[in-house]
C-alpha cells in the first residue's frame, strides 16, 4: 500500500526532487511498472484541456467615476455585460454577443482585446440617485485601468463531451462547428487521456480550492460547474483566476460560423499520486473514455445517439457511421493541451507551483435536470390552419387557377389519386405557367421539393424552418404524407405576439 | 493547374462543357461541379499547357474561366492547431503530424472556401 501526503509532496517540490509526469506519460509508465511501483515512483501527474468554453465570464471592477453613477446598463466594445451588482462591478459573459458587429464579435473577444493590452470602449448608462448622480459614462479603459479583472468560469473542463454528426441533406452550423450533410463529418472536443477530470473521476483531488493552471497563471477550482452530472460521466468544473496574470497563448476568443462567440480556454490540473487508486486513474487512456456520437439533425434537448465511441477512434481520424469511414475533427487543440500539461509539469518541477487538496469534494453522484417549462411548447398542429385547398396532379392549370381565386388562397396542395403530397402550387407558379404559355397538367408546372413539417413538431422547429427556406408556408402532413392543413408565417407571428 | 469555370444562368440550358472538350480534344479532370438550373460552378484540373485553348472554347460559349493561383493561406499567429477544418475539407489538404500540429498543403487546395466557415479562430483566408 502506497500512501503519501500532500504535504509529503510539496516538501518535494521545495527540495527539487519532485517527480513529475504528464497524464500521457504516465500511461506507459502504469504499463511498464504496475500500479504499485509508479504510484511509489511517481509524485504528481498533469493534465491539460484547451477548448471552447462558452460558459466563461469576466467580473472586473471599474473604480468609481467623478461624479459617481450606479451603472446599470454596461457595454465593452458594444458588448453588453450584467452590471446589476453594485455600483461598478460588472459581469462580461464570454458567449454574449455585440450589438454592432453580431456573433463575429463576443464577450470573449473583449477579453481576449484586454489581456492584450488593447484599449477597451466603455459605454454606461443609469438612472441616477442622490448618491449617484451621474446618469451616462463614457470612457476608455484597458486591463491596467480595472481594480479587479477575474474570469469566474461558471462550467469549464468538461470530464468529456458528446460528438457531433448531421444525418440531415443540409449543411449544419452548430457549437461544434460545421456539421456536412448525410454523415459527411464527426466533430468532437476534450482531451482524452490529458482531460483533467477524466485523469481524477472520483473526484479525490479535484476540489473546491485545488490550485490550477487557468489560463497561463495560477487559478483555482471554486467548485462543481454548473450542469455538473457526476453519474453520466459529464462532470464540469467551475474556476476562477485574474486574468491580469494570464497569458494570451492559453486564452483565444472564437467565434463558430452560424452559432456565437465563444471563449477557448487553457486549464491543466495537476494530480497528487497520493495511493495506488489515483496512479491507476491517471493511467486513462484515450480507448478507456467513451462518449456518445449525437445526431444534430434533430433540433431537440435529447438527440438521437448514432453510436458511442472512444477518444482514440476519435483522434484517429476517422469512425465508422453505418460501415462508411467518415473524417472527424476535433474542435478543441490536443497540441496546446499538451503544451499546458508540460508547462504545468515545468512548473511543479521549477518548484513555482505547489499541489494542494481541495477543502471540500465535490459531489460525485447524481445527474444534472432538464429545465422545468410549465407552460406546453406549442405544436404545429396547434397554431396551423387545417383549411388547405388541394388539387389532384393531374388537374388543369386552369382548374388551378380557379380554385385559387375562389378561396383567395396563395398555397394549393398538389396530390396523388390517393391523396399522398406531390407538390405545392402558388399564385406565382400560375402566373409563371401562363407568362410562359404553358397550360399543361398541374404537375407541370408545381413546385415538386416541397418542405413540409409533422402535426407534433414544436412550432419553433417550424419556424426554423421557414426562416432558413425563405418560405411563407409549409403543408402539414402525417406519417402516410396526408395533408392535415398548412402552417404559414402568419401563424407563426399570431402566437408569437401572444408569447411575448 | 487548377481553374474555375462559371456558367452564367443564361447559359445553363447549353452543354458548355461537352461541346468545349469534344471541340478542343483537351481533357479536364472535374474535381467539384455544383450546378443546378440556375447557375453552375465547376473546379477543374487542365494541362497547364492547353489551358489557353479550353479557356477560348469554354469562353466563346459564354463560361467565364479563372485560375485557381492563390491557395487557402493560414494565419499561423491565429492557428490553435484544433483541427476542426481537417474534416471539411473535400481535398484533404490539412492533417495532423506526429506532433498534433496542423499541416496545409495548400497545392491540392481548390479553394472552395469551406474551411473558412468551419475555422473557430478566422485563422483562415483565401485571396491573399
Ligand atoms: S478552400 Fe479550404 S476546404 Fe476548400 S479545398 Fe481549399 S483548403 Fe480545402
Ligand atoms: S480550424 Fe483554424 S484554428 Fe483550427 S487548425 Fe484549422 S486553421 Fe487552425
Amino acid at each position: 500500500m502506497v500512501k503519501k501526503s500532500v504535504h509529503e509532496i510539496n516538501r518535494k517540490i521545495e527540495d527539487g526532487s519532485v517527480n513529475v509526469v504528464t497524464a500521457e506519460e504516465m500511461v506507459t509508465i502504469v504499463e511498464e511498472l504496475g500500479v504499485e511501483e509508479a504510484a511509489k515512483e511517481v509524485d504528481v501527474v498533469t493534465t491539460g484541456t484547451f477548448g471552447a468554453m462558452c460558459s466563461s465570464g469576466l467580473m472586473l471592477n471599474l473604480g468609481h467615476s467623478e461624479p459617481p453613477i450606479k451603472i446599470q446598463k454596461i457595454w465593452f466594445n458594444n458588448v453588453e455585460a450584467y452590471s446589476g451588482l453594485a455600483a461598478v462591478d460588472a459581469y462580461l459573459g464570454a458567449a454574449q454577443i455585440s450589438d454592432t458587429r453580431g456573433i463575429q464579435y463576443g464577450g470573449a473577444h473583449v477579453i481576449e482585446d484586454l489581456l492584450r493590452g488593447k484599449e477597451i470602449d466603455v459605454h454606461a448608462t443609469s438612472y441616477g440617485t442622490d448618491c449617484y448622480p451621474r446618469k451616462v459614462l463614457d470612457t476608455i479603459i484597458t486591463l491596467e485601468d480595472l481594480n479587479e479583472a477575474i474570469l469566474l468560469n461558471p462550467r469549464n473542463a468538461y470530464q468529456k463531451y458528446a460528438a457531433a454528426t448531421n444525418s440531415s441533406k443540409r449543411i449544419l452550423n452548430t457549437y461544434m462547428g460545421e456539421l456536412l450533410p448525410s454523415f459527411g463529418n464527426v466533430t468532437y472536443s476534450g482531451a482524452g487521456v490529458l482531460s483533467p477530470l477524466s485523469n481524477d473521476p472520483n473526484y479525490e483531488t479535484v476540489g473546491t480550492g485545488t490550485r490550477i493552471f487557468m489560463g497561463g497563471a495560477q487559478g483555482y477550482v471554486i467548485g462543481n460547474g454548473t450542469q455538473h452530472s457526476p453519474s453520466s460521466g459529464f462532470g464540469t468544473l467551475m474556476l476562477k483566476g485574474n486574468l491580469k496574470e494570464m497569458n494570451p497563448d492559453y486564452l483565444r476568443a472564437a467565434s463558430f460560423t452560424g452559432y456565437g462567440a465563444t471563449l477557448y480556454m487553457g486549464i491543466g490540473i495537476p494530480i497528487p499520486i497520493l495511493n495506488e487508486k489515483l496512479a491507476a486513474a491517471t493511467a486513462v487512456r484515450d480507448e478507456d473514455i467513451v462518449t456518445t456520437i449525437q445526431d444534430y439533425a434533430v433540433g431537440s434537448r435529447d438527440k438521437p445517439v448514432i453510436r458511442k465511441v472512444n477518444y482514440a477512434e476519435l483522434r484517429s481520424g476517422s469512425v465508422q457511421i453505418n460501415g462508411k469511414d467518415v473524417p472527424t475533427s476535433s474542435l478543441s487543440s490536443f497540441k496546446n493541451a499538451r503544451t499546458i500539461a508540460n508547462e504545468l509539469k515545468e512548473w511543479v518541477k521549477d518548484g513555482k507551483f505547489f499541489v494542494s487538496m481541495p477543502v471540500e469534494r465535490l459531489c460525485a453522484e447524481g445527474f444534472a435536470k432538464p429545465m422545468k417549462e410549465t407552460q406546453a411548447v406549442p405544436l404545429v398542429k396547434d397554431v396551423m390552419s387545417s383549411f388547405i385547398v388541394t388539387i389532384k396532379r393531374d388537374q388543369t392549370v386552369q382548374d388551378a387557377a380557379k380554385k385559387i381565386w375562389e378561396n383567395s388562397f396563395n398555397h394549393l396542395a398538389v396530390t396523388s389519386d390517393t391523396g399522398e403530397l406531390v407538390g405545392i402550387l402558388t399564385a406565382w407558379d400560375i402566373s409563371k405557367a401562363v407568362a410562359e404559355n404553358c397550360f399543361d397538367s398541374v404537375e407541370s408546372v408545381m413546385t415538386k421539393k416541397v418542405l413540409t413539417c409533422a402535426p407534433n413538431e414544436p412550432v419553433d422547429l417550424a419556424a426554423r424552418r421557414l426562416d432558413r427556406y425563405g418560405v411563407s408556408a409549409m403543408p402539414v402532413i402525417d406519417a402516410h404524407r396526408q395533408v392535415l392543413g398548412i402552417i404559414t408565417s402568419d401563424n407563426i407571428s399570431k402566437l408569437l405576439a401572444r408569447r411575448y | 493547374m487548377k481553374i474555375k469555370i462559371t456558367i452564367p444562368t443564361d447559359r445553363i440550358h447549353n452543354p458548355i462543357i461537352s461541346e468545349s472538350i469534344v471541340e478542343t480534344g483537351i481533357l479536364i479532370n472535374i474535381m467539384v461541379a455544383n450546378i443546378d438550373s440556375t447557375y453552375g460552378e465547376l473546379i477543374a484540373d487542365v494541362n497547364d499547357l492547353k489551358f489557353d485553348k479550353i479557356k477560348n472554347a469554354l469562353e466563346s460559349r459564354g463560361a467565364i474561366v479563372s485560375i485557381l493561383d492563390q491557395p487557402i493561406h493560414r494565419d499561423e499567429e491565429e492557428c490553435i492547431n484544433c483541427g476542426a477544418c481537417i474534416s471539411v475539407c473535400p481535398m484533404n489538404v490539412y492533417s495532423f503530424d506526429n506532433s498534433w500540429s496542423v499541416l496545409v498543403d495548400e497545392k491540392k487546395c481548390i479553394q472552395c472556401g469551406v474551411c473558412i466557415k468551419m475555422c473557430p479562430h478566422g485563422a483562415l483566408k483565401l485571396g491573399e
